[in-house]
């Protein structure tokens, strides 16, 4: 048994080195931009002059809070499919369900400002002649339990689909299909009033967060500020993640699974850490865009949604985390400019961008600008 | 007879006589109608429900025109001769008809007529007196559908007359209709012994109405023999009608599930034999419903015929696009799974938005040809739909050539060679690059054929596909990648199992259940229903 254990050791490379940004120029460049973001934009948003050309405006750092989201995503879903190979369609699941967790926190926060006046249940529920707040509502009328749902949810999901999916082997596009068909089945069911989740309309007319107005400036501010203070911590734990032996493990299973678990490994149970993980990285995404936005419906759950972030990891360039987080704030910002200027364009490029990106980027930005570095 | 020169001019002048007689009782027959008819504008109600009765029993042949118009409100009378006219509403006016013979009588302004004005009372007793003279129209299909509104609204006075003209009915499915209008009438008679008979002619019916009477007779009649007849009769009924019920949802899940399965059979080629994701898939069938639009629009005067012609047309366009899809695209991408998934859901992308730009993003109705609208109606409990009697056929016809092709065809031969060892039907002379090209325009091609049979369902729309892609990938890997055996009983039972869901869950939760129901029987049989044995599973 000990013989086994050294070898089993000896198989895995060690990290060459201990520090977590050894080498990896790219993770630094998007650090840096974060944090400068962080500190530059609140200044320009709050101290500078409304008639300066330097001002940015509320709404453009709501634009930028939501960029930053999306790269969250992008960035948890790079964890699976770029270092575990799982190509998931269904991730848009997890941050509509965090989404969800802190939009019932907000519903609740709006106490008896709503149009109805009651100051227990939500409009919607009064709308639909409910008598009591079901059960499932109890605690999110504090912020620690939703953010503590924030993560558990999702978490929860994740872990329940990982666990029946990996343990029977379920793999490749089967995996694919069926994390589809899970998002699929929420919006479905989300849209349905009787699940008590505020049906076709979702959950929105968000008065307050924390006790601030959530319409106000610094308010807007602060959320950009924490979703760009949440998408670098969460680089920092997949990068963690990904150069621990965990990682290496789950690399090992990306590029060949049956010769891992041949090894000795449980690959399902990794396969697992590593789901669950990205799922609860996408709860928080969803946390943090949904005061941003102001509503969250089930339309977030579509199909569409999933496979969309999955090209945001395909055009930034998977398997790098930072060219997730790179694709995920680029595409969007791409399709905010190009809906302003030619709505019916935008499903062309976007279309247009899954078929190139696989046909002649396969390594996305990232791979783009490394080749050119290395011909120079 | 020139003997008798006398019995001749008798017999002459009692033949003009007649004659006369019979053209002068016509002309007064018309005037008195006329009368009747100009009787309508009263000042009072009561006399326009006598008119209109008097112009019900005159047996005019226009009687029935002008009481119908009476009740579309298209009767009118002119204001300074106060006669009757039929009147029509057009751009500066009323175009006028001559409500006794039936002819264009001139125009007028709005202000020259007035609508006659009837009461709800006057109303109700005009649809009587329609459906009593619709009762002996010489045309079956207006006195079925006068005994179909006794049955609605019944009518005692009218049920009477009914037992009279019972005998002469000459159509069998008239006469049971008739039967129960009579029996449900005669349900109410003083009698118990009238009654009890009047419960047993209505043995065998399942019909709503005499469902409710016959649990009105258990529940509340007087006479206890009455209440234990009609109470054993009740329960009867509703065993049936469940039993009834049973078939009809039977027959609902199957004309689902045969949607489900044509939808499925293109991917279980794409999908199935050659390894292909092709999440464009729902917008061929996409494309084949958009084609039988446009054949439509070519041919408006030949509805008929325009499903035969768009049946070839949608398979050659869906064809088409799903060769230069293979060759543009999937080829470069074998072997890499996930992009190709990748790659075709961006082409879905991209046929969606041209679909909406080319047609607008709203909806296309297309019609259904006169031969497939209507049902079969086998009891007032079940009925067939045509049009889906026409889908499951259908099919189970391209099932059908679908086996043929592949077992009975070189084509079929070479596709199953290709997919089972590349390597060795390329050695033996197969070129394996046209058979893919063919394999994935085929299934394309049956793709754009689910898209015919799904337009005379729903209505027609760029989004038509994508409600379907996620469907047919999960009736492909719940029946079996590879088989199209699998792709039928697995279609025709998720079909089924929806359809016995949605009563007790609501259609939404159903297709919930049943997406939950696949995702914990892959965990079972990862390989679906009909798992591919030998050489190709395993390498697969």
């Amino acid at each position: 048994m000990a013989a086994n254990e050294i070898t089993a050791t000896r198989l895995i490379p060690q990290a060459p080195h201990r520090r977590l940004l050894h080498g990896d120029l790219g993770g630094r460049i998007l650090l840096g931009i974060l944090a400068a973001m962080i500190v530059v934009v609140p200044v320009l948003n709050l101290m500078v002059p409304a008639d300066s050309p330097f001002h940015v405006s509320t709404y453009a750092v709501t634009l930028m809070g939501r960029y930053l989201c999306f790269a969250l995503l992008a960035l948890a879903l790079d964890l699976v499919w770029g270092y575990c190979g799982i190509l998931s369609l269904g991730h848009g699941a997890f941050f509509a369900l965090g989404g969800y967790a802190m939009g019932m926190y907000l519903m609740r926060q709006i106490g008896d400002r709503g149009v109805y006046g009651d100051p227990v249940l939500p409009d919607f529920m009064v709308f639909l002649g409910w008598e009591k707040l079901p059960w499932f509502w109890y605690g999110f009328d504090h912020f620690w339990f939703a953010a503590l749902m924030v993560l558990a949810v999702p978490g929860l999901l994740g872990f329940v689909f990982g666990w029946l999916a990996f343990r029977s082997r379920v793999t490749g596009v089967y995996l694919s299909i069926i994390s589809q068909a899970m998002t699929y089945a929420l919006m479905l069911a989300f849209f349905r009033n009787e699940m008590g989740f505020g049906g076709n309309n979702g959950l929105t007319d968000f008065k307050d967060i924390l006790g601030f107005s959530i319409s106000a400036p610094g308010t807007r501010v602060a959320l950009f500020m924490a979703s760009g203070l949440a998408l670098g911590a969460s680089y920092l734990i997949c990068r963690t993640i990904v150069r621990s032996r965990l990682g290496r493990v789950v690399t090992a299973v990306r590029d060949a699974e049956p010769r891992t678990r041949s090894l000795g490994y449980r690959t399902d149970r990794y396969k697992l850490w590593v789901w669950t993980v990205s799922a609860m990285l996408s709860g928080l995404a969803g946390a943090l865009y949904v005061p941003q936005v102001g509503i969250i419906n089930p339309s977030e759950f579509s199909p569409l949604n999933s496979i969309e972030a999955v090209v945001w990891v395909a055009v930034g360039g998977r398997g790098t985390l930072y060219g997730a987080a790179l694709g995920g704030a680029l595409v969007n910002y791409a399709q905010t400019l190009l809906t302003a200027w030619l709505a019916e364009l935008w499903l062309f490029v976007l279309g247009a961008l899954f078929v190139a990106v696989t046909l002649f980027f396969p390594r996305g930005l990232v791979g783009l600008l490394r080749r050119r570095g290395d011909g120079s | 007879m020139q003997r008798n020169p006398g019995y001749w001019r008798l017999l002459v002048g009692l033949l003009l006589a007649v004659m006369v007689c019979a053209t002068v009782h016509a002309e007064t027959d018309d005037t008195a109608f006329a009368e009747q008819v100009a009787a309508l504008n009263a000042r009072s109600f009561d006399d326009k429900a006598d008119a209109a009765r008097a112009i019900a029993s005159s047996g005019h042949p226009r009687a029935t025109t002008i009481l119908q118009a009476l009740l579309d409100s298209s009767l009118y009378f002119r204001v300074i001769e106060g006669d009757v006219v039929l009147a029509e509403a057009t751009d500066d006016g009323f175009a006028l008809t001559d409500p006794v013979t039936g002819e264009a009588a001139g125009a007028a302004t709005q202000y020259e007529v007035r609508r006659v004005v009837i009461n709800n009372a006057i109303r109700g007793e005009v649809r009587d007196l329609l459906a009593r003279s619709g009762l002996t129209s010489d045309d079956p299909s207006v006195r079925r559908e006068a005994v179909r509104q006794l049955l609605d609204n019944p009518d005692p006075a009218i049920a009477e007359q009914i037992g009279g003209l019972i005998d002469e009915e000459p159509r069998a499915d008239i006469r049971r209709d008739m039967a129960l209008v009579l029996g449900l009438s005669r349900l109410q008679s003083e009698a118990a012994a009238d009654r009890l008979l009047a419960l047993d002619s209505l043995r065998g019916s399942l019909a709503d109405r005499v469902r409710n009477e016959v649990r009105t007779l258990a529940n509340d009649d007087p006479d206890p023999a009455v209440r234990a007849e009609a109470a054993q009769m009740l329960a009867g009924i509703e065993e049936r009608r469940e039993l009834w019920g049973f078939a009809e949802q039977v027959f609902f899940g199957l004309s689902m599930g045969s949607v489900l399965m044509l939808a499925a059979f293109g991917l279980a080629i794409t999908f199935g034999v050659m390894g292909v994701i092709n999440m464009a898939h729902g917008e061929l069938i996409m494309l084949g419903a958009y084609t039988t639009y446009v054949v439509q629009q070519l041919m408006p005067n030949h509805i008929e015929y325009s499903v035969l012609v768009a049946i070839p047309a949608a398979f050659l366009v869906a064809g088409s696009f799903g060769v230069a899809i293979e060759r543009g695209i999937i080829r470069f991408l074998y072997g890499r799974p996930l992009e190709t998934l990748l790659a075709t859901f961006g082409l879905s992308l991209i046929l969606q938005q041209l679909v909406r730009t080319v047609f607008s993003p709203l909806n296309r109705r297309v019609s259904t040809p006169d031969w497939m609208a209507g049902s079969i109606e086998v009891n007032a409990a079940f009925s067939l739909t045509l049009n889906r009697l026409y889908v499951i056929a259908f099919a189970l016809l391209v099932f059908l050539g679908l086996m043929a092709i592949f077992k009975r065809t070189t084509l079929g031969l070479r596709v199953r060679a290709v997919s089972q060892n590349r390597a060795m039907a390329r050695a033996v002379g197969v070129s394996s690059a046209r058979i893919d090209a063919l394999t994935f325009g085929l299934g394309a091609g049956v793709a754009g054929l689910a898209g015919v049979a799904l337009s005379q369902l729903t209505n027609v729309g760029p989004n038509l596909g994508q409600g379907y892609i996620i469907d047919s990938f999960l009736v492909v890997v719940f029946g079996g990648v590879g088989n199209l055996w699998g792709t039928l009983v697995g279609g025709l039972s998720l079909g089924v199992l929806n359809k016995f869901l949605e009563p007790q869950t609501g259609a939404v939760l159903a297709k919930v259940l049943v997406l939950v129901f696949i995702i914990l029987f892959i965990q079972k049989r990862p390989q679906g229903l009909f798992p591919q044995r030998g050489r190709a599973a395993a390498e697969g």
